[in-house]
């Protein structure tokens, strides 16, 4: 959880200002006058053009911190910072599995100490780690470190089987080791990355690295559901984090598969989805509705009025049609079965066009579930059968991970398995 | 007996405002001190943020900050590791040159009673001559301090990947 201090201080800071500002007004207006003014600058929702007198002093977000230490590991329950940078990376033929521990220690103590806000052990740049921002470091296990580790995989630990939408590109797919760097400073993430990769040179090499952004702090109110780069209002189906339901959907038990190693971690599924902007814009506003069953101004349902409206798949319209498409994307992903849920937390990328083209876009696609086989792959079979968003969306990168579950002080991350 | 130095050493951290966190030094039980008037120094110093340069063969660095919670100065005469041949208390000066150069110092590192003395790349610091075997990245090396009252303190910490610390020797290399 963010600290509070810093809200604290800021709201004190405001209310100080206010109150300088309301000094200098007695002087020239009446009474009434400087209490009407107090009431609307103490109106929360007050727009904007009532208080031209007081600008908002912005609030300093580098030091709020988010634990390290715990029983799941940090950055998936975590409210999704602006920016993540995610790095698979290659084990070097000679890491055994002493070099996995020794490896995963340092790296838990580089975490450890930067998300608080802390230089690393033999940080060359100490200077920039003194902004967390509420950076988040997850480490996730591919089949490959834990077969090098002498581990039990979980059934689910293997690549995605494949999907006839899938167009996959081995520089963005697989991998040994997944590092999820996140925080709502970019500085921080380079930081912590760099720092990070040091300390895995001499057991593995950089696979690929995915980077990602959503709205800056600040620019809208923290947990409004992100908006992906076709402007769709993205991951309204998620369970809240500290629901027993989210608990469900996605802390692995470690009973249903042979790995105990995994109880209280989860699984990560990261695919990079290509969005192709070009033929979007060939969409009408309409037909882009209709292919996710959204609005797109709030992400309501086509047959609600709010965002978190239950979509009514049986309502028509006049000529008898389904209000929300057979076709469309959510209908699609949706199952009777409460088993077929996952959690998303994605990113969108925008890197630089190639070619001839204007645009290289698309989602980090991140999803977290406690089993990749009874969750997310009977959901994907069935966008793969049928979903319009296809026409516009292409895979080009799958990855799967096992998150091994949080540490507690003085333990690493993957003690479960390593030590 | 190792329980209450052990409490003594969490208090004096505890005093001086730091947080051991996983692969952090910790310090070592060592006996409590014997003499009644001034404490020993083994009983008053610390160490934090404690981390050894990798090093295939050859020759090694140790860095950190000594942390001094007592009422008098002491000093670090000497230093010793199973995993060297010969560990040297370093400084770094400026030669006749102008160039940078490591070399044993002479009379020991210092901490100030109440301070600290930090040991860094680039200045002073521990150093390891003749290794016995290369010093891994992510293994935990101990050492062990002399101080002028003939007291000792041994640290444990990890080993780091470093690309810097590569001054030149007075002698040597």
């Amino acid at each position: 959880m963010p600290t509070s201090g810093t809200h604290d201080k800021a709201a004190r800071a405001k209310a100080t200002r206010r109150q300088f500002l309301l000094g200098g007004a007695v002087a020239g207006v009446g009474a009434a006058a400087v209490i009407g003014l107090d009431s609307i600058l103490n109106r929360p929702d007050t727009p904007a053009t009532a208080t031209p007198a007081a600008p908002e002093i912005a609030t300093i977000h580098g030091g709020e911190t988010v634990p390290f230490y715990g029983r799941h590991q940090a950055g998936i329950a975590t409210t999704p910072q602006a920016h993540a940078t995610l790095i698979a990376l290659d084990l070097r033929e000679g890491s055994d599995r002493g070099a996995l521990g020794r490896m995963m220690r340092l790296l838990s103590d580089d975490a450890a100490r930067l998300t608080q806000g802390r230089a690393a052990l033999a940080d060359s740049e100490p200077e920039l780690a003194v902004a967390p921002a509420r950076l988040t470091v997850t480490f996730g296990f591919g089949p490959g470190f834990v077969a090098r580790a002498g581990g039990t995989a979980p059934p689910w630990l293997a690549p995605l089987p494949p999907f006839t939408v899938d167009r996959l590109q081995p520089e963005f797919s697989d991998g040994d080791l997944l590092l999820q760097i996140a925080s709502d400073d970019p500085l921080t993430v380079s930081h912590t990355a760099r720092m990070l990769l040091k300390d895995t040179r001499s057991f593995a090499t950089v696979r690929w690295v995915q980077r990602g952004f959503r709205r800056a702090t600040g620019t809208e109110a923290s947990g409004t559901t992100m908006r992906n780069l076709f402007g769709q209002v993205d991951g309204t189906a998620n369970v809240a984090p500290g629901t027993a339901e989210f608990d469900k959907v996605v802390w692995n038990t470690g009973s249903t598969d042979t790995a105990a190693w995994m109880a209280g971690g989860t699984s990560a599924v990261v695919r990079r989805i290509h969005m192709n902007l070009d033929t979007w814009d060939h969409l009408d506003r309409g037909g882009r509705e209709q292919s996710v069953g959204r609005t797109l101004a709030n992400g309501a349902p086509l047959t609600g009025r709010n965002e978190h409206d239950e979509p009514d798949f049986e309502a028509k319209t006049a000529i008898g049609f389904p209000v929300i498409p057979e076709f469309s994307h959510m209908r699609r992903a949706r199952s009777d079965n409460p088993d077929e849920q996952i959690f998303r937390r994605a990113y969108n990328y925008d890197d630089a066009p190639e070619g001839t083209e204007i645009a290289n876009a698309g989602l980090v696609f991140i999803a977290f579930q406690a089993d990749v086989d009874r969750q997310f792959t009977p959901m994907q079979r069935r966008l793969d059968e049928l979903d319009l968003l296809n026409t516009w969306t292409t895979p080009i990168g799958s990855s799967v991970f096992a998150i091994p579950p949080g540490c507690a002080e003085g333990g690493f991350v993957g003690d479960t398995l390593l030590a | 007996m190792n329980t209450s130095t052990t409490l003594r050493l969490a208090a004096l951290v505890a005093a001086a405002g730091l947080t051991l966190t996983a692969c952090a030094a910790t310090p070592a039980p060592t006996p409590p001190a014997a003499s009644q008037g001034v404490a020993e120094a083994s009983t008053v110093v610390t160490i934090t943020d404690a981390w050894f340069k990798a090093a295939d063969e050859g020759m090694s660095g140790a860095f950190g900050t000594f942390n001094n919670a007592g009422a008098d100065d002491v000093t670090i005469v000497s230093a010793s590791s199973e995993v060297a041949h010969m560990v040297e208390l370093h400084e770094t000066t400026e030669n006749a040159s102008g160039e940078l150069e490591m070399r044993e110092v002479k009379g020991g590192f210092t901490i100030p009673a109440g301070g600290s003395f930090a040991l860094e790349p680039g200045a002073n610091h521990l150093m390891f001559m003749g290794l016995m075997a290369p010093l891994q990245a992510g293994a935990t090396v101990e050492v062990t301090v002399t101080f002028d009252d003939g007291s000792t303190f041994t640290f444990e910490a990890p080993v780091k990947d470093y690309s810097g610390a590569n001054e030149n020797y007075e002698t040597g290399e």
